[in-house]
C-alpha cells in the first residue's frame, strides 16, 4: 500500500510556452554531432486542426542503446553532451522538431531486445493529463518484427502510427489525438 | 524500490501505473477544449521497461542563480502580495526525490499571463515574467518566492474564472513520474465552478492540489508563507503481475 496519495494531473493550459519551453530544448544531442538529423511532424486534433498549443518531450537511449541513469543496470555511462531528452512546442501550424541520433536497441522484458524506439509524452491546452506514444523507425524491419512492444500490437494501420517516415533531413512523425489517423497511446 | 527480474538478469524499478482514480479523464465534458483533443481508442497498456523506469539527471547548469525567486528578476519588485511557496517533492512511499528539476509558471497578480495569446486586458507587470526553476534538494525540499497570481476569465463557459493557481512540472526520477500540474490556494470561492480544478473525480484527490498557509515560512512585514508537498507515482507493489511479454 502506498504511503502517501499521489498529486494528480492537470492539463499545461494555452501559457506554458512562457515556463517550459528552452532555446535549447530541441536538442537531445548539440547541433553538429555527428549523424544527428531532425524529426519534425504536427500534433493534430480531431477536426483535422493543427494544435498550436501542444508541448512534445522525448525520452530515449543513446546510439549504444545507454542511459546514463542511476538505474540502468548495465551501469550509467557519461554520455557526454547527450541529452536524452527533447523538448519542443508546436508553432501555429501545430510543427515542432526534435534534433537527436538513433538510439540504440535496449533489452525488452524476458530476454527480448526492444528495437529502436523514443518515448513521447504529448501535453496540450484540452488535456487534462499527458498522452504517452513511441516512435519507431522504418528501415528497422528485422528489430522491429521482434519488438515487443510492437508485436503485441495488432498488426494493422494501428501499429503504422508509430512509424517514422524517412524525410530530407531525418523523419517525419505525425501526432493525431483523434480521428481517423489517430495515433496509439500507451498506458504505462 | 520494487524491483521486477528479466530472464536476462536486467533488474528494474517499477512504479505504480496511471489510475483513472487519481488522474483526470482525458474526455471531460466540462472543459470543452477536450472534445478534439482525446484519443478515442483505448489506451495500451504497456510494460515498463529501461525507458520508462529511466529519464532526463538534467544539471543545475541549467538554473540562473535567482530563477527560484521570481520578484527578483527585473529591475525593481513586482506588484502584488509577496509569497514563499515551499515543500518536499516525495514519492509515494514518502521517500524524497532528490535533484529533480521544478519548473513553474503564473500569471502576475491581475491575471495576466506575459504570453502572446492571453489577451486578458488586465495589465502586464514590466517586472513580473512569472516563470520559476528550481532543483529539489537532497531531502526533496523545493522553494520558490513570488506573488500570489489573480485569478483569470477563460471563455470556457459563462463567467468561466480561473482560481489563483500556479502551473507546475516536474520530471521526477524516471519517464513515468513526469507530471504536470496546478497548485491552487487554501478556500477558494472560485473551486466549485472550474472544472480543471474539479477534473480528478475524487473530492479527495483534489485536494492535494491545494497549499496550505504556513507560519514557519510567513515573516513578519514581509512575505506570506503556503506549504505544499507534490507526490509523484512510487514503487509498485505488484510489479510481478505485469501483463505483458
Ligand atoms: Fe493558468
Amino acid at each position: 500500500m502506498s504511503k502517501l496519495g499521489v498529486t494528480p494531473s492537470q492539463t499545461v493550459g494555452p501559457y506554458f510556452a512562457i515556463g517550459l519551453t528552452w532555446d535549447d530544448g530541441p536538442d537531445v544531442v548539440p547541433q553538429g554531432t555527428d549523424g544527428a538529423f531532425w524529426i519534425r511532424g504536427r500534433v493534430i486534433d480531431g477536426n483535422g486542426d493543427p494544435v498550436p498549443d501542444a508541448v512534445v518531450e522525448t525520452w530515449q537511449a543513446d546510439s549504444g542503446g545507454r542511459f546514463a541513469h542511476p538505474d540502468d543496470p548495465r551501469g550509467a555511462v557519461d554520455r557526454g553532451d547527450f541529452r536524452g531528452l527533447g523538448r519542443c512546442g508546436t508553432d501555429k501550424e501545430g510543427r515542432f522538431g526534435i534534433h537527436t541520433v538513433k538510439p540504440g536497441r535496449v533489452p525488452g522484458q524476458n530476454g527480448t531486445l526492444q528495437a529502436p524506439h523514443i518515448d513521447v509524452t504529448v501535453m496540450a491546452r484540452g488535456m487534462l493529463a499527458r498522452l504517452v506514444t513511441r516512435i519507431y523507425f522504418p528501415e528497422e524491419e528485422a528489430a522491429n518484427a521482434e519488438d515487443p512492444v510492437l508485436s503485441s500490437l495488432p498488426a494493422t494501420a494501428a501499429s503504422e502510427t508509430l512509424m517514422a517516415v524517412k524525410s530530407d533531413d531525418g523523419y517525419s512523425f505525425d501526432i493525431h489525438l483523434q480521428g481517423e489517423n489517430e495515433t496509439v497511446f500507451f498506458s504505462i | 524500490m520494487t524491483e521486477q527480474q528479466t530472464e536476462s538478469g536486467i533488474v528494474l524499478p517499477s512504479y505504480t501505473r496511471e489510475n483513472a482514480e487519481i488522474d483526470p479523464p482525458l474526455d471531460f465534458a466540462g472543459y470543452r477544449s477536450t472534445e478534439f483533443r482525446h484519443p478515442k481508442n483505448p489506451l495500451v497498456l504497456m510494460p515498463q521497461m529501461l525507458t520508462e523506469v529511466t529519464g532526463p539527471v538534467l544539471g543545475e547548469s541549467r538554473l540562473g542563480p535567482l530563477d527560484y525567486d521570481l520578484t527578483r528578476q527585473h529591475e525593481e519588485m513586482p506588484l502584488g502580495q509577496r509569497i514563499e511557496v515551499s515543500g518536499r517533492v516525495l514519492d509515494s512511499d514518502g521517500r524524497p526525490v532528490p535533484n529533480t528539476l521544478v519548473e513553474c509558471w503564473q500569471a502576475n497578480a491581475s491575471g495576466r499571463y506575459r504570453h502572446e495569446v492571453d489577451d486578458w486586458p488586465a495589465p502586464l507587470d514590466p517586472n513580473f515574467t512569472g516563470v520559476g526553476r528550481c532543483f529539489t534538494d537532497s531531502d526533496g525540499n523545493y522553494r520558490f518566492v513570488t506573488i500570489k497570481p489573480g485569478a483569470y476569465p477563460w471563455k470556457n463557459h459563462h463567467n468561466a474564472w480561473r482560481p489563483a493557481h500556479i502551473h507546475f512540472s516536474l520530471f521526477g526520477r524516471a519517464f513515468t513520474q513526469r507530471l504536470v500540474t496546478q497548485m491552487y490556494f487554501p478556500d477558494d470561492p472560485l473551486f466549485s465552478e472550474d472544472p480543471i480544478f474539479n477534473s480528478p473525480r475524487d473530492p479527495k484527490v483534489r485536494e492535494r492540489m491545494i497549499s496550505r498557509h504556513d507560519w514557519g515560512t510567513t515573516e513578519d512585514h514581509w512575505q506570506l508563507g503556503y506549504k505544499w508537498d507534490i507526490v509523484l507515482r512510487g514503487p509498485d507493489a505488484v510489479a510481478f503481475e505485469e501483463p505483458h511479454a
